[in-house]
């Protein structure tokens, strides 16, 4: 029998494998029709965005464009002695266009982030370039500030010419490029960054093990208790759950100040004398005590659908194998409880390393995180670049745990209550 | 719990420990809400309990700030409520709309990509707010849409429809796809099908994912730091500027009714989960 007489036909007289191909890919297109709206919207106004920050938190176009002859002049030089006159005169006309524009102060502002004295000299240099005369600008530039005539600030203007810069990570790390180019940490005494990290990472860490501790008893509880119980019980997890976080914040305000009732109390126990209330708020303490009852829930609830599922019937059976209660949970239930810890501990951790409005509030100085300081320069400072790179190397730590998690435990476990 | 009668004294005490160490996590998981419903009813104007509120003195005790909260002159609540409730009803419409058919999609066993595409949809939930705060307000500074309702709410939209999502799915994976082809072969077109056949039987995960929507967008204010203006001043952005600059008693009148309503969310959830379980045949 050859090939064709095997093939099966329809009733059109197409063979069958084609007809269910091609209904398989009209099936494909329909599914996708339908995922798209939600998709190409989300791509639009989430996606891209995200990738607009990563080009923000590298760009620097803004000097390159400013000094464009400068640059292009500059590329000959070695940068071992005083650049030759046609850089002098380059930088000349490109300044002089400048203030034509009107648009020098911001080259004061950005070369002064690279070397600090920048802002004066141009702005010397603005007030003498009237009186200039054509040829020799090299002479008559020298001759405005003796800085001009410091080759370390030539290097510094040259440094800012590439297009892209990794400064702003850098920064995010407190360490800079020095002038001979090599990457150098910042004096101890202004690594304000690097406190910040780890401290975002110390509370994360506690607050998840704090969760954790305080949440696998009461989860346990919940499944083996006759729903009848367990049903009311659920609602002191769930109502915090669906309260505002706000109300849930101000409540912990109003507990934790220094005449509130967790102080009143304490001092009504005589644990502490009136006159020494301590501090519970805007510091540490206030940060984790908030967030760990706030994240509480998002603990729970993994956790008890996950011990729901196990059957009371293999503790039991441990226990008539010979196994003392201990043993048994130990070595039979704690084990199956694994995916439900995992979901847990990842949502939890996930959701303090970003925490922003809790630390804000009862946080003070010594309880912000990294979130506060990405808010900080989204809005007071305005180095939207800075914040943008501090946001995304957070990104990147969030994906990268929610990677390893994929590869441990598998993603597909998380479901909501 | 009670324990048989053969129980060690070991295990006794352990048990009891163990209750003990329940009640206290319990307790700290709901006291601190029920904080605030005395204080708010406090007649002075402090935010701690007063000598008179310790005695149970009916004086110490007003609705002076529930009064502010409605007709205080120079009060923002009125203004927040409305666009709060403008502003979430919109986006919860608008997630369960895109959220639901893209979860039709995603449901399909026809569906290519569908990991990358389902971690795509579900990004807002795992990327921390901060940053979806960051990359939102560049797209709206760029669009134009910078403090004005629109952006707010498409802003809710994208943090809302994970959740959508999630929920419409999980329900239907448990759903029985015969029931569709039998209205299909009996004649019905696919919107019919689909508004006759599926939308009743998922309607418990829609409605579930759009209270979920809607209380993303009503509670959410880390994004809306960064959109709104001072015409799109929601509750939440209120009490964040309450509690950073002046404590007002006020502020526990509303977190009040704040709890009041996520009491009723809370129930509606949980009546909309049981009767899911019910359709679906879960029965426990």
């Amino acid at each position: 029998m050859s090939a064709e007489t095997k093939q099966i036909l329809t009733t059109d007289g197409i063979p069958l494998e084609v007809s269910l191909k091609k209904a398989e890919r009209k099936n494909k297109i329909k599914a996708f029709l339908l995922v798209a709206p939600l998709l190409l919207f989300l791509l639009i106004t989430y996606i891209f965005p995200i990738g607009d920050m990563l080009m923000r938190s590298v760009d620097d176009k803004m000097v390159t464009q400013m000094l464009p002859k400068t640059f292009k002049s500059m590329e000959t030089w070695d940068g071992k002695e005083l650049p030759p006159e046609e850089v002098f005169e380059a930088f000349y006309l490109d300044y002089k266009k400048l203030i034509e524009d009107k648009t020098f102060g911001k080259l004061s502002t950005q070369l002064n982030y690279t070397k600090n004295g920048f802002k004066s000299i141009l702005k010397k240099l603005q007030r003498k370039m009237k009186k200039f005369e054509e040829g020799n600008y090299k002479e008559q530039i020298t001759a405005v500030h003796p800085r001009w005539e410091n080759v370390e600030y030539w290097r510094a203007i040259k440094r800012r010419a590439p297009a892209y810069t990794s400064a702003k990570y850098l920064k995010g790390m407190d360490m800079y490029i020095n002038e001979e180019g090599k990457i150098v940490n910042v004096e101890e005494d202004r690594r304000v960054h690097r406190i910040l990290w780890l401290r975002t990472l110390e509370v994360a860490f506690f607050v998840t093990l704090l969760c954790f501790l305080m949440a696998y008893p009461i989860a346990h509880l919940l499944a083996t208790l006759p729903m009848k119980y367990s049903n009311l019980l659920m609602i002191c997890v769930l109502l915090p759950f669906w309260t505002s976080l706000l109300v849930r914040t101000a409540s912990w305000m109003i507990l934790l100040q220094q005449q509130g009732v967790v102080n009143d109390f304490f001092v009504m126990t005589g644990l502490v004398p009136d006159d020494a209330r301590p501090e519970m708020m805007y510091n540490k303490t206030g940060t984790y005590v908030a967030m760990t009852q706030i994240l509480l829930p998002f603990m729970v609830l993994p956790l008890y659908s996950v011990m729901k599922t196990i059957s009371p019937s293999l503790m039991r059976a441990g226990k008539s194998l010979g196994g003392t209660p201990f043993i048994a949970f130990w070595k039979v239930y704690f084990p199956l409880t694994i995916p439900g810890i995992g979901a847990g501990c990842l949502l939890v951790f996930i959701l303090a390393i970003g925490y922003y409005i809790t630390p804000a509030l009862v946080g003070g100085a010594s309880g912000t995180l990294i979130s506060n300081q990405i808010a900080f320069h989204m809005k007071s400072t305005l180095d939207w670049s800075f914040a943008s790179a501090m946001g995304l190397m957070l990104l990147t730590g969030v994906l990268a745990i929610y990677w390893v998690y994929n590869k441990l435990v598998g993603v597909d476990n998380i479901k909501l209550g | 719990m009670a324990l048989p009668k053969y129980t060690e004294t070991r295990y006794r005490v352990w048990h009891y420990f163990y209750i003990t160490i329940c009640s206290c996590v319990f307790f700290f998981l709901i006291a601190p809400l029920f904080v605030i419903f005395p204080l708010s009813f406090n007649a002075e104007e402090f935010l701690s309990f007063s000598e008179g509120m310790k005695n149970l003195d009916p004086d110490a005790f007003s609705l002076r700030w529930y009064k502010d909260m409605i007709y205080g002159t120079k009060n923002p609540w009125g203004l927040a409520a409305k666009n709060s409730f403008i502003i979430a009803i919109f986006a919860t419409l608008g997630s369960v709309l895109l959220g639901t058919v893209a979860a039709l999609g995603l449901s399909s066993r026809h569906m290519p990509f569908k990991g990358l595409i389902m971690a795509t949809l579900i990004s807002p939930m795992i990327v921390p707010l901060i940053i979806s705060g960051v990359a939102i307000f560049f797209f709206m500074a760029k669009a134009g849409l910078a403090a004005t309702h629109t952006g707010i709410v498409l802003a809710h939209i994208i943090l809302g429809t994970p959740f959508v999502v999630i929920t419409v799915t999980a329900t239907l994976s448990g759903f029985d796809h015969s029931v569709t082809r039998a209205a299909s072969s009996l004649g019905s077109d696919p919107v019919n099908t689909f508004m006759k056949i599926t939308l009743p039987l998922i309607l418990p995960g829609v409605i579930s994912g759009g209270l979920f929507a809607f209380v993303t967008s009503f509670d959410e204010v880390v994004v809306v730091l960064f959109l709104a203006g001072l015409e799109n001043t929601t509750i939440p952005i209120q009490m964040w500027t309450g509690l950073r600059e002046q404590l007002s008693p006020t502020i526990l009148a509303v977190a009040t009714c704040l709890i009041i309503l996520s009491t009723l969310i809370l129930v509606t959830a949980e009546l909309l989960r049981r009767r899911s379980e019910r359709l679906r045949g879960i029965n426990r």
